[in-house]
């Protein structure tokens, strides 16, 4: 029993980096309608960004935290403003190969200023250490990334639904030529939308920093994958799916890593097989 | 272009080809079988996406399927490297019609990522059947053992001059069925799905099935180009099936020009080429690669045979500019 509940907990705090991740892959794909495969590279820039601070300008996890994650918002304004802008109306292939070289710019960058090699983030002096939960002992890091993902997608949801950034955002994200017409700036809207999705991403990676272990530059390419993946079964652009999307498969590789080791990835791609299968649109899409 | 000039060009080329192992370097000849095989690869891939305009991101998976299915027939059960090379594209053909049926009742942005994923399935299932397929280690002591025809005839393959054939009539073989291909009412008929799905459907053709044969006959086309990377490296590796492999039938593509039958092997070449000039100068290849691919998706959507048969059509034609 206190194995299950553990594995459980793990699964869960696996799950919050993915919804992190796949938070911003899904906003940016519901209004601007671009699959962004550098978003895992926000993810690894987030992590790389909140380390520096934290080890060579000394600062605090906090202020890492903060500050990390706001310098990969420049990549972000860069890539959309410059890059991005161009090419949404022309064909599919051309926007993912778009962003398929800022994939491999950003990992290069990252092995040029940072190494190629792993890098081990300091260890935490508060947060860290561990609780016991039913008899064994549990990482309170994990437990503040638990608390973390349902605070960010309460975040989200009021944000979209409460305020009158929120209405726009959900006006230009269903028809966009409407809220041109209207008089909402789109183009300085999607960038605003693109930014805010960079900084989720980054987010995400500045609080991996002491809960992956290892730092590197290829840590956002594994991550993209399982976001795409929580965003399909979710159901493309439905912010809802891909926060359950990410629960389940968090926790579901956390039984396959415990019980199947060496099949635990298999498992998800199984379930989304199946969801596939089941309901093509996945489980909060719209039906089209 | 006129027929008699395309055969003619395309024979020149042949020969060029034949030419090289025997004027060429070692390096050289390495490279130019590389060029093919990625050319085999982007050929057959670009009958999914430049002729019927569907995006695959897993093709890698594909191409491992060849590689590995040559490396266990020619481990378990006979290193004649034809047989080998048949049972590679049966694996691929396998594979593409089980991921395919899954994949093909979706377009656009579904296909590109369930097939993304389905690929990326494969490479987990090799990277952790380690007992079967060697894990990271990859499939390794995979023999060139002579063709031979029923013990009649035996060809050897051993050294790179004499593989270096061996990949060329694979390379023409495929060069010219895509182009057959292309010509047929099936080509047509895909060509009409990329333009519009619907109208076609209500045309009579079976949309969903001529995609599930076309995704098909490009996974073949990848199972053949992996199993002869098989031969040529003696090994096959799990990264074969990775998404970033994946991705270069769909760079190459691009690179060359999707609407034309030379683009992707125009882009396969620069594509080797354009790697080996850049490693020779840096390391950061990755960097200078993403730098020429912004520039081409920003600036010569037209792949470079498209630019420069635009190019060559105004030059003709000044007055229409």
């Amino acid at each position: 029993m206190q194995s299950y509940v553990h594995v459980i907990l793990a699964g869960l705090s696996n799950g919050m980096f993915i919804w992190l991740v796949a938070s911003g892959l899904t906003l940016i794909f519901g209004v601007l309608g671009v699959l962004n495969f550098a978003h895992g590279s926000f993810y690894m820039l987030g992590a790389y960004g909140s380390f520096t601070v934290l080890k060579y300008l000394g600062a605090g996890f906090w202020t890492g935290l903060l500050l990390g994650p706001l310098a990969v918002c420049a990549a972000g304004f860069v890539v959309e403003r410059f890059f991005l802008r161009h090419v949404y109306r022309i064909a599919l292939p051309y926007q993912l190969l778009l962003t398929f070289a800022f994939v491999l710019i950003f990992d290069n960058l990252v092995k040029i200023v940072w190494g190629g090699g792993a890098l081990s983030p300091p260890s935490l002096s508060f947060l860290g250490g561990s609780i016991p939960i039913l008899g064994r002992n549990f990482p309170v890091y994990n437990l503040f990334i638990i608390a973390v993902g349902p605070a960010v997608a309460l975040l989200l949801w009021a944000l979209l639904e409460k305020t009158w950034y929120g209405r726009i955002i959900r006006a230009s994200s269903s028809d966009r030529e409407m809220a041109a017409s209207l008089g909402v700036r789109v183009p300085a809207l999607f960038t605003g939308v693109f930014v805010f999705g960079t900084w989720l991403g980054a987010l995400g990676g500045g609080l991996a920093v002491p809960y992956v272990g290892l730092l590197t530059p290829g840590m956002g390419e594994a991550i993209i994958i399982e976001a795409f993946i929580v965003a399909v079964i979710g159901g493309l652009g439905s912010l809802k799916g891909a926060f359950v999307g990410a629960l389940v498969i968090g926790v579901m590789s956390a039984f396959g890593t415990r019980f199947f080791p060496s099949f635990d990835m298999f498992l998800t791609f199984i379930l989304m097989g199946g969801v596939l299968l089941w309901r093509p649109q996945g489980l909060f899409g719209a039906a089209r | 272009m006129k027929a008699e000039a395309r055969n003619a060009a395309a024979a020149v080329v042949l020969l060029a080809l034949c030419a090289v192992p025997f004027l060429a370097g070692k390096f050289t000849v390495y490279l130019a079988m590389r060029i093919m095989l990625l050319g085999i690869f982007a050929v057959g891939y670009n009958l999914l996406l430049g002729q019927t305009g569907l995006l695959s991101f897993g093709h890698g998976a594909f191409y491992a399927a060849g590689a590995y299915g040559l490396g266990f027939f020619g481990l378990h059960v006979s290193g004649n490297p034809l047989f080998g090379v048949a049972a590679g594209v049966a694996a691929a053909i396998l594979l593409a019609i089980l991921v395919g049926y899954l994949c093909v009742r979706h377009t656009e942005i579904y296909f590109a990522m369930l097939t993304l994923a389905f690929g990326m399935m494969v490479f987990s299932l090799i990277w952790n059947a380690r007992e079967i397929t060697g894990g990271d280690d990859g499939l390794i002591g995979i023999m060139r053992s002579p063709v031979s025809f029923f013990g009649l005839l035996e060809i050897p393959i051993g050294t790179d001059r004499q593989f270096y054939f061996f990949i060329l009539f694979f390379f023409a073989l495929s060069v010219w069925a895509v182009h057959r291909i292309r010509q047929s009412p099936f080509g047509l008929a895909l060509a009409g799905i990329r333009e519009n799905a619907r109208r076609s459907e209500f045309a009579g053709v079976p949309v969903r099935r001529y995609r599930l044969a076309v995704f098909v006959l490009s996974g073949a086309f990848a199972g053949l180009a992996g199993s002869l990377e098989a031969l040529l490296e003696s090994n096959a590796r799990p990264f074969m099936a990775h998404w970033t492999h994946s991705a270069e039938p769909v760079l190459v593509s691009l690179l060359g020009g999707l609407s034309s039958l030379t683009g992707p092997l125009v882009g396969s070449a620069i594509f080797i080429a354009m790697r080996e000039i850049i490693q020779r100068f840096t390391e950061n290849w990755m960097l200078w690669f993403g730098i020429v691919l912004l520039v081409i998706i920003l600036g010569f959507r037209g792949g470079v045979v498209g630019t420069l048969s635009a190019f060559f059509r105004k030059a003709a034609a000044p007055g229409e500019g």
